[in-house]
């Protein structure tokens, strides 16, 4: 699939995906840096795509003793570490239709690292087309980034936020399977519940289980038309709306959130990162089973 | 997991003590890549898409299935398939499964638990992840109990 097929898809930001063909022409540009975030850590390892570095999300992009993500020093050694500048675009891939390279993508922006593109399609789809990979893994020089502190207002939610946002009667999407969804599914039968206490969802939260905004085929996103048709004519929202997304722990809702922002265009989208594993567990907060 | 792996069937105790020796993450990485590598889809003979329900691996966000399959000898043999082409920590830990304690008899698979998960993947595994793959375990000794249980 060409950039011109990305062009014609009716984004409001195309501008904001690279398509493999593009990529595989740009290996060697020296003003971006491909980054690969997964969620199998042993993927990038098994190979990667030439001049990838890896982030990965546990290591990479949490903070190690608060559940957190990093700050803004943490971000500036991360940003040293790949070797990048506030100048260079960084285009992140990833296994899962690009689910953690969202969520890579979605933690840069809260320090304004606004340089990023997606790749359309993800690692799926560079395999498919039986593009290279190598086990090589790139070093580079450190560079010097002044990051900004972190920025948590315009694109993520925090549990009081999400509580008048419920009672305000505010459009929530709720990514998770449907069996979460509905609360039939909450942790592994015959284990411990690490999930959450109580199944169900926020009150008032759409279910639009965030796979489906992927070509299951090749991991590319659907057309502008196909994405309207789900979350507005489906569900009824509206590019003015204030949207907030969630799942388990806010890796999948990141996904959401991007193409709800980037390839709708809406305007107040802010993924809740609590997500399930929080409202689940928090002591009186309301839940809705249907 | 503590360091009790007796309770563990031999072969599957013996590679659960050489991971918990492991401090080196690229060192873990290769030797679980080796084992992904060596991962073996459930012959046709055995099932073919679409694969039933009720060999699913709940919470595997890569789409693994188990069947178990008794055998003359009494033993149970075990196969595998990861639907994510890209799941190779479900493939390494279905390869290791294969290896370790496919063929065993039923009563000695029962009590399996979950927690060599971590051992073999390490700590730093993500709860999610670590959910799948115990999953997988899950799975296995599910099965076993059945076919233990007669």
């Amino acid at each position: 699939m060409s950039a011109s097929d990305i062009a014609s898809r009716g984004y409001a930001k195309p501008e904001i995906l690279v398509s493999t063909e593009w990529l595989a022409d740009n290996l060697k540009n020296p003003n971006i840096r491909i980054v690969e975030s997964n969620e199998d850590p042993l993927l990038y390892p098994s190979g990667h795509i030439p001049g990838a570095v890896e982030v990965d999300w546990t290591t990479d992009l949490n903070d190690q003793v608060r559940r957190d993500y990093l700050g803004r020093e943490g971000f500036e050694k991360l940003a040293a570490r790949i070797g990048i500048t506030p100048d260079t675009t960084v285009i992140f891939y990833g296994d899962k239709n690009n689910w953690w390279a969202t969520y890579a993508f979605w933690v840069f922006q809260l320090f304004g690292h606004t340089n990023a593109k997606v790749l359309d399609g993800g690692r799926l789809k560079w395999e498919k087309e039986g593009r290279e990979l190598t086990r090589e893994v790139p070093t580079y020089p450190a560079t010097t980034y002044s990051a900004p502190e972190r920025n948590d207002k315009r694109i993520r939610a925090f549990r009081d936020e999400v509580l008048r946002h419920v009672e305000a009667r505010l459009p929530l999407v709720d990514v998770r399977s449907p069996a979460e969804y509905t609360g039939e599914k909450l942790h592994m039968d015959g284990y411990p519940n690490e999930g959450a206490l109580r199944g169900g969802h926020i009150p008032g939260a759409q279910s639009v289980p965030w796979a489906r905004a992927i070509n299951p085929e090749n991991g590319t996103f659907l057309a502008a038309d196909a994405l309207r048709a789900i979350y507005e004519g489906e569900k009824g929202l509206k590019p003015s709306d204030d949207v907030i997304a969630y799942c388990r722990i806010g890796e999948r809702s990141s996904h959401t959130w991007f193409v709800l922002s980037y390839l709708l265009g809406y305007q107040k989208v802010r993924n809740y990162d609590g997500s399930w594993t929080e409202w689940g567990n928090l002591v009186g907060v309301p839940i809705e089973k249907p | 997991m503590t360091d009790d792996y007796n309770s563990l069937p031999p072969k599957l105790a013996e590679l659960v003590a050489d991971f918990s020796t492991i401090t080196d993450r690229a060192e873990r990485t290769e030797m679980l890549i080796h084992y992904a590598d060596q991962f073996q889809e459930v012959p046709a003979s055995v099932a073919t898409r679409p694969f039933p329900e009720a060999n699913h691996v709940d919470y595997c966000e890569s789409e693994a299935y188990v069947w178990a399959v008794p055998q003359n000898d009494g033993g149970l043999r075990f196969y595998f398939a990861v639907e994510n082409p890209q799941g190779l920590s479900a493939k390494a830990m279905a390869a290791i499964l294969d290896q370790t304690i496919s063929g065993l008899p039923a009563a000695e698979l029962t009590a399996i638990p979950g927690e060599i998960v971590r051992t073999i993947f390490g700590r730093e595994i993500s709860m999610g992840k670590g959910q799948g793959l115990m999953g997988i375990v899950m799975k296995v000794q599910h099965l076993a109990r059945q076919y233990a249980q007669g």
